[in-house]
């Protein structure tokens, strides 16, 4: 039997509120399945499901605020040998219950509700509804019926449901996400001994590769340069372990895989940093599909779990704007992040002779505690390196 | 497809991108990525939109002329 608990989702998370499940006892996930979804100030999250095997049991009901690392659900594990499947018993433990100090945001709530199935048959309660209060976890003794006799109709499910809705795609609580980002970058600076570097990046060649490439392509399988970067910065992990992973428990811990967080604006204020998931395996039409879907799901809501919770490096391209040089803060416990800066005519000097050429500035802030600026200077230059061969991107 | 319905359509389409703007506040003569905070993410969308919605497909050597509503009216009125 195993538990599956509040997932934390970045360092700035302590707690989160369960909006909805989409599984119920009984039924068969696997890894990678979206099983609940969670509201934390990044907005709503799906939750993935990181085993296989069949849902024994509910423990937390929708509209809780439960803090990171609290059990949601018993998962029985899947058994590869036939095992006889015993009757299920209808034993249900009171599950933690939605009460109005964990949920100070949803006055509204309709109060304690259980999973429990509903009291004795007094209640008259259509089929399609008593399925939705169990889906809901709602408790049909706290529903008023409006059908005749009283009876408990889908309407009146869906309506005592409605003070834990899904949020509202985009709805984000600004304070909130201020605070959680407040957070985080504080407990960086506080903590991450950072060192910052900057070089020029000769870009001519990426761009006149990419102006070709996307030449006969309609616009939906055009590339962005970000992609070019992103890839870069992806490959040069290979020979610079030490950017690439999380400082925990007073030490280093490499990643093997290379999940790149991409800093990610939001309209109207805040920001996050989704995985594009193993960056460095995928090419480059493939990592462009993501990265369009990721940015379009930080946007208006339902990101995934993985997603926030997997970067192992982050990458901020805030020349999209202008600004010459981006000087960023490690996301914990990472500890590296890559900037870029905008592409500019520039003056570059080359074989003696003074020419105009299209460049950024690439930076590196990475943990001292990790690494060195030799090694970082490094990083940085094979990343560049990269990038005049884009072909092999 | 008029100028006023070129012009209906391209703003419906900037609202599926950025859901915040009024539309009514846009000013068809301005720059359109500083008015509306369009980043490059969101001009491809802009424009793989377009491709989609209205075939008329932007090639990327064309980006530039895409300055303001009105500009992007124009382009896409020549090519339909």
């Amino acid at each position: 039997m195993a538990e599956f608990r509040m997932p934390s989702l970045g360092s700035d998370m302590e707690a989160g509120t369960l909006v909805e499940w989409q599984i119920k006892p009984g039924d068969a996930v696997h890894r990678g399945q979206i099983v609940a979804v969670v509201e934390t100030v990044k907005g709503a999250i799906d939750v993935e499901i990181f085993e296989d095997g069949v849902v024994d049991e509910l423990l937390v009901v929708p509209g809780t605020e439960v803090p990171v690392g609290t059990a949601l659900a018993r998962i029985r594990s899947a058994q590869p040998r036939a095992v006889p499947e015993s009757p299920e018993p209808s034993t249900s433990p009171a599950p933690i219950a939605a009460t109005p100090a964990a949920a100070p945001s949803e006055p509204a709530a309709a109060g304690p509700a259980a999973l429990a199935p509903a009291r004795g048959g007094r209640l008259k309660v259509s089929p399609a509804a008593r399925r939705r209060a169990a889906e809901r976890g709602i408790d049909l003794a706290d529903v008023r019926g409006s059908g005749p006799d009283g009876a408990i109709t889908l309407a009146d499910v869906e309506g005592a449901a409605a003070p834990a809705p899904r949020p509202a795609a985009g709805a984000r609580d600004l304070a909130a996400m201020r605070q959680a980002i407040a957070a985080a970058m504080a407990h960086a600076k506080r903590e991450i001994p950072h060192y910052y570097l900057a070089m020029p990046v000769d870009m001519a060649p990426a761009l006149a590769w990419l102006e070709l490439r996307n030449a006969d392509r309609p616009p939906e399988d055009r590339l962005l340069p970000a992609i070019l970067l992103v890839k870069a910065v992806a490959k040069a992990t290979k020979r610079f372990a030490e950017f690439n992973g999380f400082y925990r428990n007073g030490g280093f811990e490499p990643s093997e895989a290379v999940h790149v967080g991409m800093a990610i604006a939001l309209r109207g204020g805040g920001l996050v940093a989704p995985a594009l998931h193993d960056a460095r395996d995928q090419d480059l039409d493939a990592l462009m599909q993501d990265f369009r879907d990721l940015v379009q799901r930080a946007r208006s809501g339902h990101l995934r779990s993985s997603e926030l919770a997997d970067p192992t490096i982050t990458v901020t391209s805030l020349g999209e704007r202008g600004v010459e040089a981006v000087f960023p803060i490690i996301y914990p416990p990472q500890v590296a992040i890559v900037g870029f800066g905008a592409v500019t005519e520039r003056p570059w000097v080359q074989d003696g002779r003074l020419i105009a050429r299209q460049a950024l500035t690439a930076s590196l802030a990475a943990d001292h505690r990790v690494s060195d600026g030799h090694r970082g200077g490094l990083f940085l230059a094979a990343i560049a390196d990269a990038l005049q061969q884009p072909e092999l991107l | 497809m008029n100028r006023d319905e070129i012009q209906s359509r391209l703003t419906q389409i900037l609202g599926t991108i950025a859901p915040e703007m009024d539309a009514a506040a846009l000013d068809p003569t301005l720059d359109l990525r500083e008015q509306l905070d369009i980043d490059s993410m969101d001009l491809l969308n802009f424009i793989t939109a377009i491709h989609k919605q209205l075939g008329v497909n932007i090639p990327e050597a064309d980006y530039p002329r895409l300055t303001s509503l009105a500009a992007c009216v124009d382009y896409v009125a020549e090519r339909r």
